[in-house]
């Protein structure tokens, strides 16, 4: 049965989760305290802390969504790299020193010693499992679909294996594994290892993911390059639109660069929108207006800015990244590790684009494919046109980083939101006087309860796109995360009240408006209502339209706004101690500010 | 408001050290941020206002996908640097100046 999966794909993907359980093995016979659960004993340095934020931060989307979105839409794709690595840049200049320097296991515990309310603690907790399930799932949609991939070949037809077989609409059996075979293979997976070792385990098993992805993501552009011409070559490639390709994506036959023009399938956009801005993704709600490409040009350049305000402040407010400042020695190692994270992240990000643009000039036939059928799996499949053993072993080494991005992602969500189950749910709120190996033991049970409910919803979303179930979190995180954390950090008369009803308000409305976008995805399937269909209204109305699908731009000030006035409006309620607490997130922590004030409030 | 618990006289705790250390801070990272700013949201202005430009020939590359998709990266690793580097020296020069009572110097 397996015979007809290719074993260099197979070896390659298999090796990564064996080194996986075994590195998180190993690690979880090291972690031993609570401490080194929730913050990996909170001595990480800052090359490992580095490359294991990285690891974590590079997930499905950025593995192989990025590479896919430039090869489908061109320059337009490239904000998403930029801004995925800049946002760390908002991260290091106002953030992650006074976070660090506060001392608090998770952003709940922030938000409580912040505004000494357990009752913003218990909202922030919310949040954190929220943003945290979205952002999972679109993880766990990459791990069906690449596995589904891996063993397209497979046929488990004609005996009782058939029961597992994938089927088609009409219900008749398929080739292939089923889509939610990959989920339950990587969430069991991760679910161990961090039941294992906890942030320690995963560390150790993130910094190498990310090690493991740079490798798999770079050697074969390096390659592809040599053999077909330098990038610059790539991109000045001329094309010509046809029709369609003959063949299937899954068999996309070689296309050799050459100075003739490369016939482009139908589907595919025109070298001008291709390569330039203002193209098909930062036009489509204008050109489904039937707008002419000059009067699109002013709604593109909005989409454009409110999407950069998204990506940008969505990174520096995602928790399950912010959590890991925590676990730096102090301040100074968590700037340090930021600056890190930027480099080794930005080098990643350089080559995704390669391979989009590689793919369009060697594999063109992906452009007729949908979702991990096409361009989304131009990383998976480009390598292949060098044929031969060659072409497999750089396909498996890519499928191998693909299975580190999802594999390293999750482990992270897992561990930010199990530490808010056991950390601040059962440790904080309902069994204040837990010894720390009782909330150890907790956290051990509450990653199986999570990550079997994560598993259980990545089974859910096939149908959804990846790209827009992260691009929901970000949106989420951007208008809810960010301007609480900037402005608690900075202004010292916020109050509770402003900041929940800032964040509340922020990431509700954000919630609202991309999901009235996202009904369009199920316009035309038998149970969706009629009435729901906004289609129609989308198209007389293509500013409201990014607007609601981008909408940072808006919401983001609309958060700050709200938090300045009505903090202004309970001004009497800023807490006593708000000198201390300032002096406590900016002053060096060689001045000691931080015993002082835990002293002071055991004192109390 | 309660009283903090504090003698004025007691220059780390004071209300002057406070502002002073948060205008140092703020003063240092906004700088950083409005020099990446400035070149961020300047792209789209420039591939609105001038695409002709912006699309001129470098290496293969048009000017806006060589700027976006290879030179930020380098240009936000330089204002890091910069940042952490003074970061780091201004909270040095607070150390000393916190002990010995005198004004920092970023």
């Amino acid at each position: 049965m397996l015979a007809a999966v290719d074993p260099w794909i197979l070896g390659w993907s298999l090796l990564t989760v064996l080194v996986t359980l075994a590195l998180g093995y190993w690690a979880a016979s090291k972690a031993r305290t609570a401490s080194d659960f929730f913050v990996a004993g909170r001595g990480v340095s800052v090359g490992w802390n580095a490359s294991a934020i990285s690891g974590e931060y590079l997930s499905a989307a950025s593995f192989m969504g990025v590479a896919g979105m430039v090869m489908s839409s061109g320059y337009d794709a490239l904000w998403y790299p930029v801004c995925y690595a800049c946002g760390y840049l908002f991260l290091l200049l106002f953030i992650a020193g006074p976070l660090r320097r506060f001392g608090a296991y998770t952003i709940p515990d922030f938000a409580e010693g912040r505004y000494d309310s357990p009752l913003f603690r218990k909202i922030a907790v919310l949040f954190v499992l929220f943003i945290g399930f979205f952002y999972t799932m679109p993880q766990m949609k990459g791990a069906g679909t690449t596995l589904a991939y891996i063993f397209q070949e497979v046929d488990l037809r004609g005996g009782w294996l058939e029961l597992l077989a994938p089927r088609s609409p009409a219900g008749e059996a398929l080739k292939g594994i089923p889509y939610w075979a990959g989920v339950v293979v990587v969430g069991a997976v991760i679910t161990v290892n961090v039941a294992l070792g906890g942030m320690k385990g995963i560390t150790l098993v993130q910094a190498f993911q990310y090690w493991l992805k740079l490798f798999a993501i770079s050697l074969p552009v390096f390659v592809l390059l040599a053999v077909h011409g330098g990038y610059g070559k790539q991109l000045a490639t001329t094309h010509s639109l046809g029709v369609a390709n003959p063949g299937t994506p899954n068999a996309a036959p070689a296309r050799p660069a050459t100075s003739s023009p490369i016939v482009l399938p139908a589907k595919a956009p025109a070298d001008p929108a291709w390569r330039h801005p203002f193209g098909p993704l930062t036009t489509k709600a204008a050109t489904a207006a039937n707008l002419s490409p000059q009067e699109a040009r002013p709604y593109a350049l909005l989409y454009t800015y409110s999407l950069i305000i998204a990506v940008v402040c969505g990174t520096a407010g995602l928790p399950h990244i912010l959590v890991r400042f925590y676990t730096n020695p102090d301040g100074v190692a968590a700037k340090r590790t930021t600056m890190w994270v930027m480099i080794l992240i930005g080098v990643f990000y350089l080559f995704p684009p390669v391979f989009g643009a590689l793919g369009r000039n060697l594999m063109p036939a992906l452009y007729d494919g949908v979702g991990v059928r096409g361009t989304d799996k131009v990383v998976l499949e480009v390598p292949r046109v060098l044929g031969g053993n060659a072409g497999s072993i750089l396909s498996g080494i890519a499928c191998a980083g693909a299975f580190a991005a999802f594999m390293s992602t999750f482990s992270g969500l897992l561990v930010s939101m199990t530490g808010a189950l056991a950390h601040d749910v059962y440790g904080r709120m309902l069994r204040p006087d837990s010894s720390a190996t009782e909330r150890m033991r907790m956290f051990k049970a509450c990653a199986f309860v999570v990550g079997g409910v994560a598993t259980v919803l990545g089974c859910f979303v096939e149908p959804m796109e990846i790209n827009f179930m992260v691009g929901q979190a970000f949106a989420i995180a951007a208008a809810s995360y960010f301007p609480l954390l900037f402005m608690s950090v900075w202004w010292r008369g916020m109050t509770m009240a402003g900041a929940a009803t800032g964040m509340l308000a922020g990431g509700a409305c954000s919630l609202a408006a991309v999901s009235l976008t996202s009904l369009s995805a199920f316009v035309g399937k038998p149970w969706f209502p009629q009435a729901l269909n906004l289609n129609p209204f989308w198209a007389t109305h293509p500013l409201l339209r990014i607007l609601c699908e981008q909408p940072a731009v808006w919401c983001v000030p609309l958060a700050i706004a709200l938090m300045l006035l009505v903090s202004w409006a309970t001004r009497s309620h800023v807490p006593q101690d708000i000198r201390m607490k300032m002096l406590v997130l900016h002053a060096p922590e060689a001045l000691g500010l931080k015993q002082e004030y835990v002293r002071e409030h055991e004192g109390h | 408001m309660k009283p903090e618990p504090h003698a004025p006289a007691d220059r780390v705790h004071s209300e002057e050290f406070l502002s002073g250390l948060k205008r140092r801070q703020l003063a240092l990272s906004t700088g950083c941020s409005m020099a990446f700013l400035a070149v961020l949201l300047a792209m789209p202005a420039l591939n609105y206002w001038a695409p002709d430009w912006m699309a001129r020939d470098v290496g293969g590359f048009t000017l806006s996908w060589l700027v976006l998709g290879v030179l930020f990266f380098p240009f936000v690793w330089v204002i890091a640097w910069v940042f952490i580097r003074r970061s780091i020296r201004l909270e040095q020069s607070e150390v000393a100046s916190a002990r010995s009572g005198r004004e920092a110097r970023p």
